[in-house]
């Protein structure tokens, strides 16, 4: 690509279509069914950018502090499931509701947090596993009777204000999500900026060297790990809002390890590749049935044409390939900058603080 | 009484099933330093392909001695080939870059499982087995379908298989002093990289073996038959400490019988208990039961 000085710009030229979006009355066949501006593809892109919000979160702790955990989806979940109870079971207002659950996710993350930044590497993505998976059996199992179980549970529609309801109303659900992209983004963009953003990252190059330094990186980390759980409860809230009810699959450690896929496919060298990685997944999750039974696909042979039909089996395989011959993801950041983290996390033992060990290696 | 003794045997059931998919994990995880997320997969191909053999080889609905044998040996074949390619094919090219091998395992994982739901629909499929099989046997008054003890029977002799390669034979010997100290192993003139592909095909075959004793043990497969007891297997893996066989087992066992009396009492206290034992053992003992510190 020529004219590296434009490139600061180019992101601001995503915003901008996407600002214009649900005013776009063209068609784009095979990449979009109908008009652009259809509340359908409308509603496509603002999951998308939920997804999105999600992804940046988890790689504010994964691609920028350098923490691999397989907890995010308890967040995510919080996000879905506390706001649906609240105003079905308690029958509260929909703005105690939504800070409910942004103050009971971000306790939640603390008191996780502390717990488990006490091991590192690999051991830390077990122990949040653990805590996600606990979370993940009392909803699914029902405990208390206030989650539905496998079913899941649907929004109370009559609760929430006329302006978030019905399919006319798509466009608004769409500005909401990117409202709050923006908002998540701008936000994220300060922090990794600012002295404490320094700081992570420096824990994701050398733990211990900023031990060294005089900084308790437990602190740092778990500001880190705390932040972007909080944010994916506000992901959680946007996606529920969107997608109208709360099921089990929002707190799966299925759904933590795509976000893992969305980061890396996208690249977490960048805070912009997860979001692309998020909305690419989840446009091809749904797309990839309306390929499928398009004309090209249906002359296939059925052992080309069913596996095709799969997003999850196509999205495996693209990701295999991805990482054999493309390994930088959409953002193409640098080998040591995108996997530095993951090399950390599967490292053998923590790190004692202060003496060199194998990832310290010049790259 | 009965009841406790049907819960022993049946949570020793579930080890065993456990310990079939925790023992290949940590064997890889020990000298490959991969977490390999394909084995969900493996165990969940392992169950289709005893599914299918028996279904070819019997006739009727319910599955012949002959056919399960087959089905069984068919399972631990198969898979057994299936992750001697992904190595050779896959892995191969990324030696020395345990994070990509890691994200290749993620994807075959993902593509593998899902490719059992494109080819036999996602549904559930009951899964016929012989009649003395699925028939129960009376221990102390309690009625314990037989599956169990050819499943506790199964691991048993895996486990002391494993054992006895592990320490009496050459390759036990290299995949020993490999999860040591690679480098030094290499060092002394040894290939390493077939003990890579032998370990991973080992461990592939006896996830396959698990997924073909683990249909008989739910009566049913399903394409996420193997990503539901992944979880458990990482946390047997774990809680027993990564690369240790016989921690494997001991942490199956504890984690087999606490589920099955959790969930006897009520539905979730099992699940809950087990991921609760898994954050105690990390804060407080972090290399796990017989795990050595590294």
């Amino acid at each position: 690509m020529s004219g590296g000085r434009w490139r600061p710009f180019w992101p601001l030229a995503v915003l901008l279509l996407l600002l214009v979006v649900p005013r776009l009355d063209v068609r784009l066949p095979v990449l979009f069914d109908g008009a652009l501006n259809s509340p359908g593809n409308l509603h496509l892109l603002a999951v998308g950018f939920a997804y999105g919000i999600a992804a940046l979160s988890y790689n504010l702790l994964f691609g920028y502090t350098g923490v691999l955990s397989f907890g995010h989806a308890l967040f995510f979940g919080a996000g879905v499931y506390l706001p649906t109870i609240a105003l079905r079971e308690w029958e509260w207002g929909l703005v105690p509701a939504i800070a409910f659950a942004i103050v009971a996710g971000l306790l939640l993350a603390a008191a996780v947090g502390a717990v488990s930044f006490r091991t590192h590497g690999v051991y830390f993505a077990m122990v949040t596993l653990a805590f996600a998976q606990a979370g993940a059996v009392l909803v699914g199992k029902n405990v208390g009777d206030l989650t539905g179980g496998e079913e899941g549970l649907s929004l109370p529609f009559r609760q929430l204000p006329n302006w978030m309801v019905g399919v006319v109303n798509t466009e608004n659900l769409y500005w909401l999500a990117l409202a709050v992209l923006i908002v998540v983004y701008a936000l994220a963009l300060r922090l990794v900026t600012s002295p404490t953003g320094a700081v992570w990252q420096g824990i994701r190059e050398n733990e211990g060297r900023v031990e060294m330094l005089g900084l308790r990186p437990y602190g740092f980390k778990l500001l880190a790990f705390v932040i972007s759980s909080g944010l994916a409860t506000v992901a959680g809230i946007v996606y529920l809002f969107l997608i109208g009810s709360a099921t089990p699959r929002a707190v799966s450690a299925e759904f933590t390890v795509t976000l893992l896929l969305m980061v890396i496919i996208g690249g977490s060298g960048s805070l912009w590749g997860p979001i692309a990685g998020a909305v690419l997944y989840y446009y091809l999750d749904e797309r990839l049935n309306v390929w499928a039974a398009s004309d090209a696909v249906a002359d296939l042979p059925a052992v080309l044409r069913e596996p095709l039909r799969d997003p999850l089996f196509v999205f495996g395989v693209i990701f295999v390939l991805l990482v054999l011959f493309f390994p930088r993801g959409l953002a193409g950041a640098t080998f040591g900058r995108r996997l530095g983290p993951l090399q950390r996390a599967v490292g053998r033992a923590a790190p004692a603080p202060g003496i060199a060990h194998e990832g310290d290696l010049p790259r | 009484m009965s009841t406790i003794i049907l819960l022993t045997l049946t949570g020793l059931a579930l080890a065993a099933m456990y310990f079939l998919l925790a023992a290949g994990l940590s064997l890889i995880f020990g000298l490959m330093d991969v977490l390999n997320f394909a084995h969900g997969a493996f165990f969940t191909w392992g169950a289709y392909a005893a599914w299918w053999t028996i279904g070819e080889v019997s006739s009727g609905p319910r599955g012949s001695t002959l056919g399960f044998l087959l089905g069984i040996v068919a399972a631990t074949v198969l898979v057994g080939a299936m992750a001697a390619a992904v190595e050779i094919g896959l892995l191969r090219p990324l030696y020395r870059r345990p994070i990509y091998q890691i994200l290749v395992t993620l994807g075959v994982g993902l593509a593998l499982a899902q490719l059992t739901s494109v080819i036999w629909r996602p549904d559930a499929r009951p899964f016929p087995q012989p009649g003395w099989l699925a028939s129960t046997s009376t221990v102390f008054g309690a009625r314990v379908p037989n599956n169990r003890f050819l499943l506790i029977a199964a691991a048993v002799a895996v486990l002391a298989g494993l054992l006895l390669f592990l320490r009496k034979t050459r390759y036990g010997l290299i995949v020993r002093a490999g999860a040591e100290n690679r480098e030094m192993v290499q060092a002394l003139g040894i290939d390493v990289d077939r003990a890579f592909t032998l370990v991973f095909a080992l461990g592939g075959a006896l996830a396959g073996l698990g997924g073909a004793f683990g249909a008989a043990y739910f009566g049913a497969i399903n394409p996420g038959l193997g990503s539901a007891n992944l979880i458990f297997a990482f946390i047997v893996v774990v809680i027993g400490g990564l690369g240790s066989v016989s921690g494997s087992a001991l942490a199956a066992v504890v984690i087999g019988l606490a589920q099955q009396f959790g969930n006897y009492y009520t539905t979730w206290a099992g699940d809950f208990i087990v991921v609760l034992l898994l954050a105690a053992v990390l804060l407080l003992r972090p290399r796990g039961l017989l795990g050595t510190l590294r």
